[in-house]
């Protein structure tokens, strides 16, 4: 069922030259290849349907649609009949009100009296408006669908057959929109059936559970759970997910400030009317039983928690900070932002530990997934961003995925990819792992470059030789767009043999043919396009990989228009907007350096402060000093890098060496085990913001319910700014916030929230040069003028594979789970994925006496952890894979200390491991679980002394 | 902070700049990278290696290392940023 502002005009718009005919008499015009059912939308009549739907390509199947047209036999379907000029059509007569009714009777014959869609039923609606009710002449005799059985497997939505017509509009979107193929229609004649898979049932099926079919359901046979309990909503609000990078835009439903569903936004920029499992569904973490809703202060991680009130939080929280300082001086503190935080809070936790604290040592959770994108991309074309919109791969002739799972991290763009695939793009997949695009329905990778992991940089070289010794290179494009010097340089150095496919080959692991192969086809395919992803940057030369990338897209031209560009795939909702807020301890909102003395005095004019232009400490190096013991207290929002962090062990041995840590969350995450202070969070249901996309893409987040904590997170900083006796921070509301932002920030200049309650969502930059943003970059020129090559020499990790540890590990994401999994763990999510498992391949596996299943140790140099085994060949030999969802499995307690020199992204990618069988939990597991036992118990007192909130 | 992992975040970072400009070049770039990212305490700390010799370090992090100006003194006591 749609939303509750849903316009439907029955099939998809076209773009093409006018048409103009006469419907009803009145003339329209409409563009070529309009369908006449569209054509009446448009000229303000509704022809009746249930098959046909503007979101998916129309059919033809139920004939409600049916039309009179001069000159034609017949009662043709509106549908699926295209405009013609001078066409007459008659929409509405005595004859086809007939004829529409003898269809929508039968099919009433055949449905239940009540379904779950209610009066939303498009076939109860349509039924209304011929004058039928709901009894039929056919009465209750004969055969019917009204015994089957009910599908419930799904966590989220039932499957009624018996209110089913099988319109089929489950399965057109589950191809058209999705492109899982996971729906059929089984049999023939009355005994068609939706099925999902081989009658897998829904849960069990290969449904992704992405809601689209659902969505599309005219009769309520789909229908949500949340819809069937609380009824129908009240009222619906536009946001933004809260979830990956995507940012797709909903419209959320809700009653009595309670959200009943998550409904895609059909003009969403991003997501185009699209969601996916967590987005649409797994919203229910926000009224989990676990939030912490007051706030709670201890001495020592070892006491209890009390909670106390909000002044007495903030009162303690800055009497603890200003005695640090005063002990240990005015550096021993800073602050973590995360992509939890909207914009404005980034900004108000970085300008708290500027301003308040008079430190920079305030970092982000980029640091630990795209930060060399932001080193990278800045010193090759000027800005620390993407180059296109999602829009531009409808324009995309060759895709390019490096180190990156867009099927599961970034779902909704993963299906637009698979339907340009399906359109006929060309695909080229990195990756050392199978992934799904390499091989899924209808969409099959030309090239899978199945790359030994730590290896992206010789590859990119490789790929780069082939273009510069075969002739590619764009020369007309890079004379005109790039500096000559270090171009030349770059041409000489690629074209050594040392960086040839087949010297590299043994390096690599890719055979030379396939290389030379993709390249030859990136470089000369049509529009070609990098999408790439943690795979790239997670590694030790994270940011000289994006370089190679940048500099492959420079050297063919690929830059500057739709349909190519360098797309990196931001993992969360807001890593891009925290970066660009200055979440960073070497640099103000914009990505200007600290140094910069004219953007350094604008922040002080505005802020009231003298600001250090030197650089603070970045996340690893906050750990490090407070182990030396120069860093003693933390303010962290939203960011858990007791989970999310490599090298668990060190990090938590960091946290428990500060003073006072003060974490603002949801819940009691990893890094809340070692907190003194507790300000209880809000999720996005609960504030008014903005989130940054992985297109630059700047959207508003609107308030739903109150925090369920008594104050916004907004609210929070601010308050414990004051505490600390900093007076700058007046603002009423986040608009300010945002005003603010824009003042102090060239590419912001012209965001407000004003503007974007009337555009929708702005791209950055924004501003006089781009008053209405900028969807695609370095037009004409790149920001920073000419584009810069760098030589970028293959440096094998330090990380190296030896007779101790014989494997290597690489981590990802899945579907169904997010980052550490705070959010989805706690919802029904976990009936897919309810804990991290090895992926190894069966030659590892058979060599070790591991089945499937079994439990298996994985240990390092930095640790060891036990996961459960899963035998599979997406894995290469001598490479293993996991997840980092769950806590208790561990994945950071193997992951070393090994970072990107640029910017100190941890090396995730790269883990040598070795896998042994074993029938206990690892050291560290038994002590986590020990630890998180006393952490909860110490939190239940507080609760239970605290009495009902 | 760990000196170990200090000189090997300047190694790295020499490594890249090795392959820019040439080793003869790097300790240019290399100094501004630092200069510009590094905390004055951790620039404090390599300085102070770099002064005893520098063990570790390769040739064009030495360098450096050794051609950077002394960071600024960091206070001891409490002070915000505001002069207010």
């Amino acid at each position: 069922m749609y939303a509750l502002n849903h316009h439907d005009h029955g099939t998809p718009a076209v773009h093409g030259a006018p048409v103009t005919l006469s419907i009803d008499g009145a003339d329209v015009t409409v563009p070529a290849g309009t369908s006449v059912m569209r054509a009446a939308a448009a000229a303000g009549g509704a022809i009746p349907k249930l098959c046909a739907t503007n979101t998916l390509k129309s059919f033809g199947s139920c004939r409600v649609c049916m039309v009179e047209i001069e000159g034609q036999r017949g009662f043709p379907a509106s549908c699926t009949t295209l405009v013609a000029p001078g066409m007459k059509v008659k929409t509405d007569s005595e004859r086809l009100k007939k004829l529409r009714s003898g269809i929508v009777e039968l099919y009433l014959s055949d449905h239940p009296q009540a379904d779950a869609a209610g009066d939303r039923s498009e076939l109860r609606q349509v039924a209304k408006k011929l004058g039928l009710g709901s009894t039929t002449r056919y009465g209750e005799d004969g055969q019917t669908h009204l015994e089957a059985c009910k599908d419930e497997s799904n966590p989220y939505f039932t499957f009624d057959p018996a209110a089913c017509i099988v319109c089929s509009r489950c399965v057109r979107a589950c191809n058209e929109v999705q492109g899982t193929f996971a729906l059929t229609v089984q049999g023939r004649g009355f005994d068609s059936r939706i099925v999902a898979s081989q009658d897998d049932g829904f849960k069990e099926s290969e449904c992704v559970s992405c809601g689209a079919c659902v969505e599309s359901c005219p009769t309520g046979a789909l229908t949500e759970k949340s819809l069937q309990i609380a009824g129908q909503p009240a009222e619906a609000i536009k946001t933004t997910c809260a979830y990956c990078g995507v940012g797709c835009s909903f419209t959320a439903e809700v009653k009595d400030q309670q959200v009943v569903r998550m409904v895609p936004d059909r003009d969403g920029g991003a997501n185009r009317g699209h969601a996916c499992v967590k987005g649409r569904f797994a919203y229910g973490y926000a009224t989990h039983a676990d939030r912490i809703t007051r706030p709670m202060i201890r001495a020592k991680i070892t006491d209890p928690w009390r909670e106390v009130s909000w002044d007495e939080a903030f009162e303690y929280a800055a009497s603890e900070f200003r005695r640090i300082q005063e002990k240990y001086g005015r550096y021993s503190v800073g602050g973590i932002t995360s992509s939890r935080c909207t914009n404005e809070e980034a900004f108000l936790v970085q300008k708290l530990v500027r301003a308040a604290l008079g430190t920079n040592n305030v970092d982000t959770c980029a640091r630990v997934c795209h930060s060399p994108t932001g080193y990278g991309l800045k010193n090759t074309m000027g800005e620390s961003a993407g180059t296109q919109n999602f829009d531009s791969i409808t324009r995309c002739d060759v895709i390019l995925v490096i180190g990156a799972n867009p099927t599961d991290g970034h779902p909704v763009f993963g299906s637009r990819m698979k339907r340009r695939l399906r359109e006929g793009a060309k695909l080229i997949v990195a990756d050392p792992r199978e992934i799904d695009l390499v091989r899924s329905p209808h969409v099959q990778a030309d090239y899978h470059l199945q790359l030994r992991p730590g290896t992206n940089v010789a590859l990119l070289n490789c790929l780069a030789h082939v273009v510069v010794t075969e002739g590619l290179v764009n020369e007309k494009f890079v004379a005109e767009r790039c500096e000559p010097g270090p171009l030349q340089r770059w041409k000489d150095f690629v074209s050594q043999p040392k960086n040839s496919p087949e010297v590299m080959e043994s390096v690599t692991g890719v055979p030379a043919r396939l290389v030379r192969g993709a390249a030859r086809l990136y470089a000369t395919g049509g529009n070609g396009a990098i999408y790439y992803g943690l795979g790239v940057t997670e590694h030790s030369q994270g940011s000289t990989a994006v370089m190679g990338i940048a500099q492959l897209a420079m050297a063919t031209g690929n830059l500057g228009r739709e349909g190519v560009g360098v797309n990196p795939l931001r993992g969360q909702n807001n890593v891009q907007g925290s970066c660009d807020m200055g979440s960073f301890p070497h640099e103000l909102s914009g990505y200007r350096h600290l140094s910069d003395e004219a953007t350094r005095q604008s922040f002080e004019k505005d802020w009231g402060v003298t600001l250090d232009p030197e650089p603070g400490l970045r996340i690893p190096n906050m750990l490090e000093a407070a182990l030396e013991g120069s860093f003693k207290a933390l303010y962290v929002e939203g960011e858990d890098p007791a989970q999310s962090d490599p090298n668990t062990q060190h990090v938590t041995a960091g946290l428990a060496a500060m003073e006072c840590v003060v974490v603002q969350d949801l819940f009691l995450n990893e890094t809340a085990k070692y907190a003194h202070v507790f300000f209880p969070g809000s999720s996005f249901l609960e504030k008014d913001g903005t989130f940054t996309n992985a297109e630059r893409r700047i959207a508003l987040v609107r308030k739903i319910m109150e925090p369920l904590g008594g104050l916004a997170d907004w609210e929070v900083t601010v308050r414990f700014a004051k505490a600390l006796g900093y007076e700058g921070m007046n603002y009423t509301h986040p608009s300010e916030i945002m005003d603010e932002i824009a003042r102090l920030t060239p590419t912001f200049t012209g965001v407000s929230f004003e503007k974007l309650e009337r555009e929708g969502s702005i791209q950055w930059p924004c501003n006089g040069a781009a008053p209405q943003g900028t969807p695609t970059m370095h037009v004409g020129e790149f920001v920073r003028g000419k584009g810069r090559f760098f030589i970028t020499e293959y440096v094998p990790t330090q990380e190296k594979v030896n007779a101790k540890f014989p494997l290597i590990l690489t981590t990802g994401r899945i579907l169904s789970q997010y980052n550490v999994g705070a959010q989805t763990r706690r919802t029904p999510n976990v009936a897919w994925h309810d804990e991290d498992r090895l992926e190894i391949h069966p030659h590892d596996a058979e060599e070790r006496g591991i089945a499937n299943q079994d439990w298996v140790g994985v240990a390092s140099r930095a640790g060891t952890t036990v996961l459960r085994a899963c035998i599979t060949e997406k894995v290469q030999p001598g490479v293993v894979y996991t997840t980092f969802h769950f806590p208790e499995s561990g994945a950071n307690v193997i992951t070393t200390e090994n970072s990107d020199w640029a910017t100190n992204c941890p090396e995730y990618k790269v883990t040598a491991v070795q896998v042994s069988k074993v029938h206990q939990p690892s050291q560290w597991q038994k002590r986590h679980a020990e630890m998180d036992r006393k952490q909860k118990e110490l939190l239940r007192r507080a609760r239970a002394q605290a009495g009902p909130a | 902070m760990n000196i170990d992992h200090l000189v090997s975040m300047a190694n790295d970072i020499s490594n890249f700049f090795d392959g820019e400009v040439g080793e003869q070049e790097a300790h240019t770039s290399v100094a501004l990278h630092i200069s510009r990212y590094w905390d004055p305490r951790m620039r404090q700390q390599i300085i102070a290696h770099a002064a005893i010799g520098g063990e570790g370090l390769c040739k064009s992090a030495l360098e450096a290392v050794r051609a950077l100006p002394p960071p600024p003194l960091r206070d001891v006591g409490a002070t915000r940023g505001s002069n207010g």
